[in-house]
C-alpha cells in the first residue's frame, strides 16, 4: 500500500485489492471533476442564456454531453488501454453499440412512422 | 454455562470468518466480481437505452397539456445534476483513503456522498410531487409517461445506491477494511459513477433539449 505521504502519485500496483478504483489518485479525480464542471456548464449556460438558437444548441448540447461522459468513464471508472480491462473495455464496446441501434434506430423508425402515417395523409373513407 | 456461551461466540466467529476467507479463497475474486458487476452495468445500460429511445420517440406527444418547455425549470435540475456531481467525486476520494487503508477518513466520504445523494432525490421527489400536484402527473400524456419512468427509473436506482452505501457502512464499521468489504465498495463505486453518467444523458435529451 501506498504510504501515507505520496498524494498525487498513484503507484501502479500499489493498490492491488480495490479492482476497477485502484490506480486513482486525488489529481486524476479533480481534472475529471473541473472538466466535468466545465462540459455540464457549458450547455446549461448556452441553453438558459438562450445565446444560441435551437437548430444549433441541441446538437453543441449532445456533443458535450457526450464529451462529458467520456471524461467520466476515463477519469471516474479509469476506463484505458490497459491489458487488464480488456474484458471490461470489450463489454463496453457492445452495450455502446447495442444502446445505439436501440436509440437510433427508435427514432429513425418512429420518425418514419410519423412522417407516413399523418392523420391528414389517411384516406378519408 | 458462560463457557458455553464463550464457546458458541467463538464458533460462531470462525464460521464467520471463514465464510469471509472463502470469499476472499480465489486470488483474482476481487476482479472477477468487479468484471461480472460491470457486465451488469453495461445491461443496465441498455434498460436505461430503451427508456432513453421510448422518451425520445415521445417528447412532443404532450396531448395537449404541458410540453418540457412550460414544466422544466433548468436553474433547479442545474442544483440537482452539481449535487449529483460532487457525489461523484466524493465517492472518487472514498476510494482514494481506502486505498490508503483510512477507514475513518473513507466513512466520511461515504457519508457525505450519501447526503449529497438524499439531497438529488429529495430534490427529484419534490420535482415529481409539484408536477403530479399541477396536473402535470405521469397520467397527463406519452410525453410526461416517458418522463417519469425516465427519471424515475434513474431516481430509484439513486434510492439504492443510497440504501447500499448505508448497508456498507454498517459492514465497515463491524469488520474493517476486509478484503471483502473493498470488493463491494468497488462494485458500488462504479455503479455511482454509472448513474452520474446515465445523469449527464438525462439532463442533456430530457432537460436540456426540451427547453432549447
Amino acid at each position: 500500500m501506498e504510504g501515507p505521504g505520496s498524494f498525487a502519485a498513484a503507484a501502479p500496483g500499489g493498490a492491488a485489492s480495490g479492482g476497477a478504483a485502484s490506480h486513482a489518485s486525488v489529481r486524476t479525480y479533480v481534472t475529471g471533476f473541473v472538466l466535468s464542471i466545465i462540459l455540464t456548464g457549458v450547455p446549461f449556460g448556452l441553453v438558459m442564456s438562450g445565446a444560441l438558437a435551437a437548430a444549433i444548441a441541441i446538437p453543441v448540447a449532445i456533443g458535450l454531453g457526450i464529451a462529458q461522459m467520456i471524461v467520466h468513464l476515463v477519469y471516474f471508472l479509469h476506463m484505458n488501454r490497459e491489458s487488464s480491462r480488456t474484458w471490461n473495455m470489450a463489454a463496453l464496446v457492445f452495450a455502446v453499440i447495442i444502446v445505439s441501434i436501440l436509440v437510433v434506430g427508435s427514432l429513425w423508425i418512429m420518425a418514419h412512422m410519423d412522417a407516413n402515417m399523418m392523420p391528414g395523409m389517411m384516406p378519408a373513407e | 454455562m458462560s463457557a458455553d456461551i464463550r464457546l458458541a461466540g467463538a464458533a460462531e466467529a470462525a464460521l464467520l470468518a471463514e465464510a469471509e476467507d472463502a470469499y476472499e479463497g480465489v486470488h483474482d475474486a476481487a476482479g472477477t466480481v468487479t468484471l461480472g458487476f460491470w457486465i451488469y452495468l453495461m445491461s443496465d445500460c441498455v434498460l436505461f437505452a430503451a427508456l432513453f429511445a421510448s422518451f425520445a420517440v415521445l417528447r412532443d406527444q404532450s396531448a395537449g397539456g404541458p410540453d418540457a418547455r412550460e414544466i422544466f425549470r433548468l436553474p433547479y435540475v442545474l442544483v440537482e445534476t452539481a449535487c449529483l456531481l460532487v457525489s461523484s467525486f466524493t465517492y472518487g476520494m472514498a476510494m482514494i483513503a481506502m486505498d490508503r487503508n483510512r477507514g475513518r477518513e473513507m466513512l466520511g466520504w461515504i457519508g457525505l456522498t450519501l447526503l449529497l445523494g438524499a439531497g438529488f432525490l429529495s430534490m427529484e421527489v419534490h420535482e415529481f410531487a409539484s408536477l403530479i400536484r399541477e396536473g402535470a402527473g405521469p397520467d397527463r400524456s406519452g410525453f410526461l409517461t416517458a418522463f417519469f419512468t425516465l427519471v424515475g427509473t434513474h431516481g430509484l436506482h439513486v434510492l439504492s445506491g443510497m440504501v447500499w452505501m448505508a448497508v456498507l457502512i454498517a459492514h465497515v464499521l463491524r469488520r474493517g477494511l476486509t478484503e471483502a468489504n473493498r470488493t463491494r465498495l468497488s462494485c458500488l463505486s462504479l455503479f455511482w459513477h454509472f448513474l452520474d453518467i446515465v445523469w449527464i444523458g438525462v439532463f442533456t435529451v430530457v432537460y436540456l433539449i426540451g427547453v432549447a
